[in-house]
């Protein structure tokens, strides 16, 4: 449903200001979304700064640091530093990436981090995504074949392995669906583009032997046609995949087999 | 049918907040029941893709008001020339023409963006360098054939057409 305003318990309130380093030269000022489950209070935005000459260069660097010299209750979500696990999706700058391939030098003024937006709040930037992954295994993301199995590999010509390109990239950051408007008002019936791209990607697999099953589960006002192409998550897919046009072909599908 | 019901219809094996009533339930440290909801709109920054698409929704509304506008001046037209000459009076005032020309707008605004979803329904212009020319591109044309039209229609009613 649509609600623009944050619940009462969302409002982000003032928080604490953390002294500039001594001595520093360029300093920068990270504001960043805090939380603390046991608390009992609001959402608060901390502000931190740090010596940008004493600082890795992404943003996940800067994170760190906070988490290691200033404050280390600082909570958020990392592991591989270098875009492939998407743990650490989070919403910088005003848009969703990945803290581990932003660059700090990519940003004017202060650093806003945010987590995905609207989902629940484990602890600070880590968001609850167990509707996501819910909604992931909905669409039954492994490959479904009747016919038994060759005595090798499933063969598949490089014409065929080739569609699968711009599709099993995604490290299902969930970076495009929190970037969705769409999937904030609806998020509990839309599967969101992340999850849908997935559902392209294996329709489109040539061993794939489900396709018209997996159509029929999308076949929904919901699930599939509450895309209303706004793009945003093309827009902010940090591997720079096209979600949106998945969508597109998965509604031409659709039609073509209508006939 | 699937269910992707919010984590209730969820098999207890995968529920991370240990139900509401387990020992850590019901306030307790792993309860999820008071977890705030992340900002939003409060602070996604405003995207081409997004304003443009958001536009479309609210020039969609709007000519709904405008539409009726539109039959009241006709109702107004067969009715007799008394009721015209009001409609007139009422359509051809400073607030009317504003009114008009936001009605304008929103018309060519969403025709042109509705000939984008067409193109994206067909499966074209979806890369994003595309998304940017061709959301540029309509506003331009919906700005041009607003402003064409007014000109034509206060050439037309001077005379001079």
């Amino acid at each position: 449903m649509v609600e623009f305003a944050l619940p009462k318990n969302s409002k982000i309130k003032k928080g604490k200001v953390w002294p500039k380093p001594d001595g520093a030269k360029t300093v920068k000022a990270f504001k960043v979304y805090r939380w603390d489950p046991d608390s009992g209070e609001n959402p608060r935005l901390d502000t931190y700064h740090l010596d940008l000459d004493d600082c890795g260069p992404m943003v996940l660097d800067a994170l760190i640091k906070i988490k290691d010299e200033v404050d280390a209750t600082l909570t958020f979500r990392r592991s591989c530093r270098e875009g492939v696990c998407g743990s650490c999706a989070m919403n910088i700058d005003g848009t969703n990436t990945l803290a581990c391939t932003k660059y700090l030098s990519d940003m004017k003024g202060d650093v806003k981090v945010y987590p995905l937006p609207h989902q629940p709040v484990v602890k600070d930037l880590v968001p609850d995504l167990t509707q996501a992954y819910a909604q992931y295994t909905a669409i039954e993301p492994w490959l479904k074949a009747e016919t038994p199995a060759p005595e090798r590999e499933r063969p598949q010509s490089p014409e065929e392995r080739a569609r699968l390109d711009g599709l099993w990239e995604c490290i299902l950051c969930f970076s495009c669906s929190t970037s969705c408007p769409s999937y904030w008002w609806n998020g509990d019936r839309y599967l969101g583009p992340a999850v849908l791209l997935q559902a392209y990607r294996w329709i489109v697999d040539s061993r794939d032997e489900a396709a018209g099953e997996r159509l029929d589960e999308l076949e929904d006002p919901f699930r599939l046609y509450r895309c209303h192409t706004i793009m945003n998550c093309t827009r902010t897919c940090p591997k720079n995949l096209n979600p949106g046009k998945a969508i597109a072909e998965l509604k031409k599908l659709m039609l073509e087999r209508r006939g | 049918m699937i269910q992707v019901n919010r984590v209730r219809n969820l098999p207890a094996a995968i529920r991370i907040d240990g139900g509401s009533k387990g020992p850590l339930g019901e306030g307790g440290f792993m309860s999820s029941d008071n977890r705030p909801l992340s900002p939003h709109l409060q602070v996604y920054r405003p995207q081409l893709t997004s304003v443009l698409s958001f536009l479309h929704r609210m020039t969609g509304v709007a000519l709904t008001p405008g539409t009726l506008l539109l039959v009241y001046w006709l109702a107004a037209a067969a009715a007799g020339p008394e009721a015209f000459a009001t409609a007139q009076a009422l359509i051809g005032s400073i607030i009317g023409r504003v009114l008009l020309l936001g009605w304008s707008f929103a018309l060519f605004y969403h025709l042109c963006n509705g000939i984008r979803h067409l193109f994206w329904d067909a499966g074209y212009g979806l890369e994003l360098p595309d998304l940017y020319r061709s959301g540029w591109l309509m506003v331009f044309a919906a700005c041009a054939l607003t402003l064409g039209s007014w000109v034509l229609g206060y050439a037309m009613r001077s005379g001079a057409w």
